[in-house]
């Protein structure tokens, strides 16, 4: 389906995926063809980062920075969430 | 760890959820002339249909709703000169756009027009993979390579794309070709439909009806299919009512996920609900959507489960299947508010096996349709 996701693939929404605000429920859903989510709040959090140019690498950076959270704790993290969503269809590499 | 979890049942219902997805009918219009094509068996003409600006404004209304897609159908949603227009219209309301389209008419022009509006995703429909009975079953000459034609430019432009292949008896036996189609043009999903029996698909279903044979074998091919390409394709397939022993939950229960808009402006809870007789739908140019929505009875009569009588009333399943669909109910028995023939429960329900055993002793002639004309046998 995809490439294997490692620290240094850039991530994105897979082709016809979208991530929107879903206000008149009060949460943020992605959605795609025929299908809709609702991430919970660690996904939330990997999705919004996704922007084509960011690596996986790059994510964990980020995230390790704001949660001033130990790297290795936010690596797991990161990848175990991305591959799941890999695993779904909604994240491509 | 929980990633995901499917939408659709948002925690803490408010005492009446908005709906997830507009089915916006854009027009009646279209080249192709399906025997089993769902829209009414009177077709709105093109003067009467909703203008652009119209259109837009039902698309912020049912996004401010709480719609999160927009299914632009028909029709032939291409035929509408301002397509493109009603795009961006769609996107600009927040709404996550999806063409249902026979792909005839979409050349590279409108491709690059509809990508630059912001389409998200295209469906598009194939009668049949044989040239020959894909031109007899549509209609329209030379339909499968135009097909071919509008996939390659959705895969170009980089759009995610659905083959919608709608299946009865004169082409089910095709369903492997349809499969190996789906993945020669790049389709991230096959849905597999079988034809709905109401409008004119029922003038049609002696010609339509799959043998049980023939279900049978589709359904194993489904199967196999599904574990051999598992990460490559989706397969979306539902039995049909007619070998089915409960129904199935039509457009997830009257009034609960959809909501449909009519070429004229018609608010409906299902888009084949304008074939059903004492209804006062409500009207886009007259009320808003959440007037339609929350308030007008036609949305109210099926709502929920106050309507049912038996068997659905006291059924274990009634907010599971909604008591099926009301179009096929009224369709068959004659009473919208009767349980729907396809559940096994129903005492209408040998009129469903009397309907297969008519349709394996006929011929296969179509009716095909017609603006201004109602089906009629020849
Ligand atoms: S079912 Fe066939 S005739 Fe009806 S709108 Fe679709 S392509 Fe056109
Ligand atoms: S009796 Fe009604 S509610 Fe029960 S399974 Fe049949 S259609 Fe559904």
């Amino acid at each position: 389906m995809t490439a294997p996701l490692h620290p240094g693939s850039v991530p994105r929404l897979a082709r016809g995926m979208k991530l929107r605000e879903d206000k008149a429920r009060g949460q943020w859903v992605v959605l795609g063809p025929e299908r809709m989510f609702v991430p919970d709040e660690t996904a939330l959090e990997v999705l919004r980062l996704l922007d084509g140019t960011r690596s996986v690498d790059g994510m964990i950076d980020d995230l390790a920075a704001r949660y001033a959270a130990p790297r290795e704790e936010i690596a797991a993290d990161v990848l175990a969430m991305l591959r799941e969503l890999a695993e779904k269809g909604v994240v491509q590499s | 760890m929980n990633a995901v979890t499917p939408a659709g049942t948002p925690s803490g219902t408010p005492p009446l959820a908005p709906p997830l997805a507009l089915l916006a009918e854009l027009t009646h219009r279209c080249p192709l002339r399906c025997p089993y094509c769902s829209n009414p068996v009177e077709l709105t003409r093109v003067a009467a249909e909703l203008d652009t600006a119209s259109w837009a404004r039902v698309f912020q209304e049912a996004s401010a709703l709480g719609c999160l897609q927009v299914h632009l159908s028909g029709g032939e949603p291409t035929a509408r000169r301002d397509i493109a227009e009603l795009v961006r219209a769609a996107a600009a309301a927040g709404l996550y756009t999806n063409l249902i389209t026979a792909g005839v008419l979409l050349d590279e022009a409108m491709m690059a027009r509809l990508v630059e509006a912001g389409l998200d995703h295209v469906q598009l429909s194939v009668q049949d993979t044989e040239p020959g009975s894909a031109e007899r079953i549509g209609g329209y000459r030379d339909a499968l390579p135009k097909k071919l034609r509008a996939a390659r430019l959705v895969r170009e432009a980089g759009l995610a794309l659905t083959l919608n292949a709608v299946v009865h008896r004169q082409n089910l036996d095709r369903l492997p070709e349809m499969i190996a189609l789906a993945l020669e043009i790049g389709a991230g999903r096959l849905e597999v439909a079988h034809v709905q029996y109401y409008g004119w698909a029922l003038a049609n279903r002696d010609a339509l009806l799959p043998t049980r044979a023939q279900l049978e074998a589709a359904t194993a091919e489904v199967q196999r299919a599904r574990e051999a390409l598992k990460g490559r394709l989706v397969i979306d397939y539902v039995v049909p009512d007619y070998y089915a022993k409960r129904p199935k939950s039509c457009m997830g229960g009257w009034g609960r996920q959809f909501l449909a808009v009519s070429p004229a402006g018609r608010v409906l809870p299902c888009h084949a609900a304008e074939s059903l007789p004492g209804f006062d739908f409500p009207n886009v140019r007259e009320v808003s959507l959440r007037d339609a929505w929350e308030n007008s009875e036609a949305f109210n009569r099926f709502r929920g489960t106050g309507w049912m009588k038996g068997p659905c009333r006291d059924c274990p399943r009634a907010e599971i299947d909604w008591g099926g669909c009301r179009c096929q109910a009224f369709a068959l028995t004659g009473d919208a508010a009767a349980t729907d023939p396809a559940c096994g429960l129903s005492p209408d329900h040998a009129l469903l096996d009397m309907a297969v055993r008519e349709a394996a002793a006929s011929e296969g002639d179509f009716t095909y349709r017609v603006m201004g004309a109602a089906p009629q046998k020849a």
